[in-house]
């Protein structure tokens, strides 16, 4: 049993822009989200396309200024620290894989998954990123460059990273998009692994009805309003 | 694998991408440093000649085009024959304020065994001259004796070996060093020498203006002007004290030269000015869609957990990298364009041109290559405080 519990928490998170269309054509992208995410739990959010679901994991991972509203993760205001406390914090506690092509071009796979382990001057360790790649299925293209990968290859090598990394958070953006049934299994059952295992707060953002039988929680974004299911 | 290679990595990984930023930079680095070493060389060139005049004032036959062909003689080496009697010598030290009066006299070669083409044969007096002679005696410092010639750097002659002219063995004693004007290919010798030469000269037929009444002659006479005199006073009283001779100050004489020097340099000056402008923007501009094509990989290293400074580190030792690549390539090539063609340049600007020290050429090729690593800096600094406006969300959702 773990003797703590971490919290990233969401209060009145806003996200709005300006079509460029036309002059005070405002929308939110998320509208007042409230939200508290715990260790240990994989948190799941469903919706449609252009529901607000891609912004709020960026609100929650401190890569997007809110409008509004404020995110903790435990003690700190994210968007209260300075770049260079919200880059380290996000280096060391938030492991986040995004949408669509997330790697360095002219780093082999084995290379970016190492890459966050670099940030700060720390050891790379090959070996245990190799663990990773090979949990995923993915270890005999170490040495491959991401041009010479398929979308579900490329998505596995995000995931991979991430894990490396370690990170106290992890959110992922539609993490089986582009990936098969077997392999589709295999990811989520690392996550609610990272989850139960671990002792790690993770927040899935997923089109994919299969990712919410492994879910604690399931919120789903309409309209950029997010709702308890 | 440490991030500090990263940069290194993006270079080698990506050739055809570094090769097109490294060329552009080549071209800027080319253009300055090749344009400034022509200008260096044209001042250099300019202050030589001045040197090597050291007179104030130049008394030449009255001949309308005598000036034209004086100017040839100092810029190209023009071979040309003119003559005074020597005894406008004497007319010369008669007027007050003359300090010091020595004559030379030229005789044009007819194609001699050391070049393809004519050269111009000195006489000097070494009793009275002040304007070879310090010259000549930092390569030879004894007296010059009958049939002894000094050559100037571009003449192929070695020393010790025999120069023959009109048919006359003259022995090469000394060579001098290189000036970037007309006096590099010209051959030096005393007046005993020089007489010797009309002499051969005339009996080929080849002067004509040689006073027939077998007078000594002079092609032109340099004065120094006395201290507490003023030079062109002196000068008006030469114009109206020696008969059919014209005297001109040295200073306007090169006026002109300078005048068509401080106009090339402008020009090259402007061109390079020009390039740099271009350069710049096209930096700026390949900079900005470099990165803009990059954004996403960018974004990526921000949510890995590099911070603007750090990112912007990294573009900047690429771009430092690049720039530093592209300005050794370019003084290499520019190197490779200058200076083997020394001569050619100097020709087709007819102006005087005196290769920089070697000293000095490290300089602008280290001046060039600081400039270029400085420009490629801004470039990358500018596009990485664009970059840092944005929040990499909303990069990575436009990328996506």
């Amino acid at each position: 049993m773990w003797g703590f519990v971490m919290i990233l928490r969401a209060e009145n998170l806003s996200k709005r822009y300006m079509r460029k269309s036309g002059q005070g054509n405002n929308f939110y992208a998320v509208k007042g989200a409230d939200l508290t995410l715990e260790s240990g739990t994989v948190t799941v959010v469903t919706g449609r396309s252009g529901s607000g679901k891609t912004t709020l994991l960026h609100l929650l991972a401190g890569l997007l200024t809110p409008t509004e509203g404020k995110v903790w993760l435990d003690d700190s205001d994210l968007y209260a620290l300075d770049d260079a406390q919200l880059s380290r914090l996000r280096n060391a506690r938030i492991g986040v894989i995004p949408q669509g092509r997330s790697c360095v071009d002219t780093l082999t796979v084995l290379e970016n998954a190492l890459l966050p382990g670099t940030m700060y001057g720390g050891q790379a360790d090959p070996d245990a990123a190799l663990v990773w790649l090979a949990a995923l299925g993915i270890e005999s293209l170490a040495a491959a460059r991401p041009a010479e990968l398929s979308g579900g290859e490329l998505r596995r090598v995000a995931i991979a990273r991430a894990l490396h990394q370690n990170p106290d958070v992890l959110l992922a953006d539609e993490p089986t998009g582009d990936l098969d049934d077997e392999n589709t299994q295999r990811v989520l059952r690392l996550f609610r692994d990272q989850a139960k295992a671990h002792h790690k707060i993770v927040l899935l953002v997923s089109h994919d009805a299969e990712a919410a039988a492994y879910a604690d929680r399931i919120y789903r974004m309409d309209g950029g309003i997010l709702k308890s299911d | 694998m440490k991030l500090s290679q990263l940069p290194l990595k993006n270079l080698t990984r990506r050739p055809g991408r570094t090769a097109a930023l490294m060329l552009l930079t080549a071209f800027l680095a080319l253009s300055v440093f090749g344009g400034s070493v022509v200008v260096d060389a044209l001042r250099g060139g300019l202050a030589s000649l001045e040197a090597r005049l050291g007179a104030d004032i130049i008394v030449m036959p009255a001949e309308a085009e005598s000036k034209v062909s004086f100017k040839n003689l100092l810029l190209q080496g023009t071979a040309g024959a003119y003559y005074l009697d020597a005894s406008a010598l004497e007319r010369v030290r008669e007027v007050e304020g003359v300090g010091q009066a020595a004559p030379q006299t030229f005789l044009a070669s007819l194609k001699a065994d050391c070049c393809a083409v004519k050269v111009q044969i000195i006489g000097i007096d070494p009793a009275t001259d002040f304007t070879v002679k310090p010259w000549i005696e930092q390569s030879y410092r004894r007296e010059l004796q009958d049939m002894d010639v000094v050559v100037g750097c571009r003449v192929n002659a070695d020393v010790g070996e025999d120069l023959r002219i009109y048919d006359l063995n003259t022995h090469v004693v000394a060579r001098l060093a290189e000036t970037g004007t007309g006096f590099d290919t010209a051959v030096y010798c005393n007046m005993a020498t020089m007489n010797t030469l009309l002499k051969a000269a005339e009996d080929k037929g080849v002067t004509h203006r040689i006073t027939s009444d077998g007078e000594e002659v002079v092609s032109a006479i340099y004065v120094k002007v006395a201290e507490g005199y003023d030079v062109g006073k002196v000068c008006n009283a030469l114009n109206g004290h020696v008969r059919k001779a014209t005297a001109v100050k040295a200073k306007s004489m090169l006026t002109g030269v300078a005048d068509s020097l401080t106009g090339v340099s402008r020009t090259v000056a402007l061109l390079i000015g020009a390039v740099w402008a271009l350069a710049i923007v096209i930096l700026l501009i390949a900079y900005a869609m470099m990165i803009n094509e990059r954004r996403r990989e960018f974004a990526v290293l921000r949510l890995l957990g590099a911070s603007r400074w750090r990112l912007g580190g990294l573009m900047l030792k690429e771009a430092a990298l690049t720039s530093l690549g592209g300005g050794v390539l370019g003084v290499a090539l520019a190197a490779l364009l200058v200076f083997p063609f020394t001569t050619l340049i100097e020709s087709s600007l007819g102006l005087p041109y005196l290769a920089p020290a070697p000293g000095r050429v490290l300089l602008l090729a280290l001046a060039t290559i600081l400039a270029t690593l400085l420009i490629g800096a801004l470039a990358s600094a500018w596009a990485a405080y664009r970059l840092s406006r944005s929040d990499p969300g909303n990069a990575l959702r436009e990328g996506a």
